[in-house]
């Protein structure tokens, strides 16, 4: 019996990396600067392996990985970038554009939106897949913010950090497949739930303009998640 | 110290309260027990409706969302009232392949409704099955209690004339 050791070696984009153990394929390689996008990623919440665009190929395995969901193992050949997965990532961001009503020029967080962001700096210059044009409802009954179901990629973001950092677990996920949404207590208006704290931490970690506050309108829906580390790391047993 | 969540108190004096409280405790209000509970308020009430679902999330100490998250997630979970009759369709792989998505598009022309939803009247709920385990009679249809093999549109539009006709 060999004890396991405190540092993974492996090889990623062709460069010799090391990684701690429980690292993830996604930390290990941000420590090397080595660029993979995210979407449903955000430091200092959990990963779900939502919006699927940090699949790398893993030498080996017959699919693609999701970098933020998979730690690195010793002796792994990761590759980050190569042809195949620059495909797979446009058709991944084209699939998150059509299924919901994302009109950028319109949108309150037009400039201030991750996944408008990425599609710039992935290089998407149209989306090839028709557009779904659900009929998507707005609710407006929260004092101070609002849900446009429209621009919502299902990323959990608003669920994980209401749940983990504000611990009210006020949002979460209803039915399955195409017909997923992300609801307030028991589907109800979000000014009517009993267990909303009106923080507005989900509104400062949505990545589009699915959740923003009231009073804004196109290009005004700035976001600003900096929060995060800091209580995460405030809140860990001392 | 962690702070103690009471647990409330039944929804009502209804006796079949009783039994949901039973599973429950069974299962030493685990928040593990909640799909099991589930199937108990379905199984007593016929549907799952948001005071239950609102009692069965406080009794297990779960948030109101994860519960009707998982109610809406499962097939199985009716939160609407049933019709006074069913008809489920089989939509399996066996099934489908003999012509089951046909029969499904009849039944929901001829209700005027789609699949997982009961007629204005309440008198007839349609359903969509996965495989009930009969795949060499497929397709299969069950009327009720009542199993159908090798389903023919002819006999499903006479079932449903019966149960929609006066």
């Amino acid at each position: 019996m060999s004890a396991t050791p405190a540092v993974k070696t492996f090889v990623i984009d062709g460069v010799d990396a090391s990684a701690r153990p429980e690292q993830t394929i996604l930390a290990a390689a941000r420590e090397h600067n080595i660029f993979i996008p995210t979407l449903c990623h955000l430091d200092g919440l959990s990963d779900v392996g939502a919006c699927r665009l940090c699949l790398v190929e893993v030498k080996g395995a017959r699919r693609l990985l999701p970098a933020c969901t998979t730690r690195v193992e010793e002796g792994m050949e990761v590759t980050c970038n190569s042809p195949r997965i620059a495909a797979y990532r446009q058709m991944t961001l084209q699939l998150l554009f059509a299924e919901r009503n994302h009109v950028c020029s319109v949108c309150v967080a037009n400039r201030h939106c991750e996944l408008q962001a990425l599609a710039t700096s992935l290089g998407m210059t149209h989306v090839e897949i028709p557009y779904r044009f659900p009929s998507l409802t707005v609710d407006a009954s929260h004092e101070r913010f609002t849900l446009d179901h429209n621009r919502c990629i299902l990323c959990t973001r608003c669920i994980r950090v209401c749940s983990e950092i504000e611990g009210a677990h006020t949002w979460d996920l209803m039915g399955r497949g195409i017909q997923s949404r992300v609801i307030t207590d028991l589907d109800q208006p979000w000014g009517e739930s009993d267990t909303c704290t009106s923080c507005g931490k989900c509104v400062q970690v949505c990545p589009t303009g699915a959740l923003f506050q009231k009073n804004r309108t196109g290009g005004q829906g700035c976001k600003d998640p900096s929060f995060l580390p800091y209580l995460r790391t405030m809140r860990e047993e001392p | 110290m962690m702070a103690t969540l009471t647990r409330p108190q039944l929804p009502s004096t209804d006796k079949r309260w009783m039994i949901v409280q039973g599973t429950m405790r069974k299962h030493g209000y685990s928040r593990n027990a909640l799909i099991e509970t589930l199937h108990t308020v379905q199984q007593s009430f016929g549907f799952l409706d948001k005071d239950a679902i609102r009692f069965v999330a406080a009794s297990l100490q779960i948030p109101p969302s994860q519960a009707y998250g998982v109610a809406t997630f499962y097939h199985l979970f009716q939160l609407r009232p049933p019709g006074r009759h069913t008809c489920q369709i089989c939509l399996g792989t066996a099934c489908y392949i003999n012509g089951a998505e046909r029969l499904m598009g009849h039944a929901e022309k001829q209700l005027g409704i789609q699949a997982g939803e009961t007629t204005p009247d309440g008198e007839v709920s349609l359903l969509a099955v996965r495989c009930v385990g009969s795949c060499s009679f497929a397709p299969v249809s069950i009327f009720d209690e009542q199993i159908h093999s090798y389903s023919k549109v002819e006999a499903l539009d006479a079932q449903l004339k019966a149960w929609t006709q006066p």
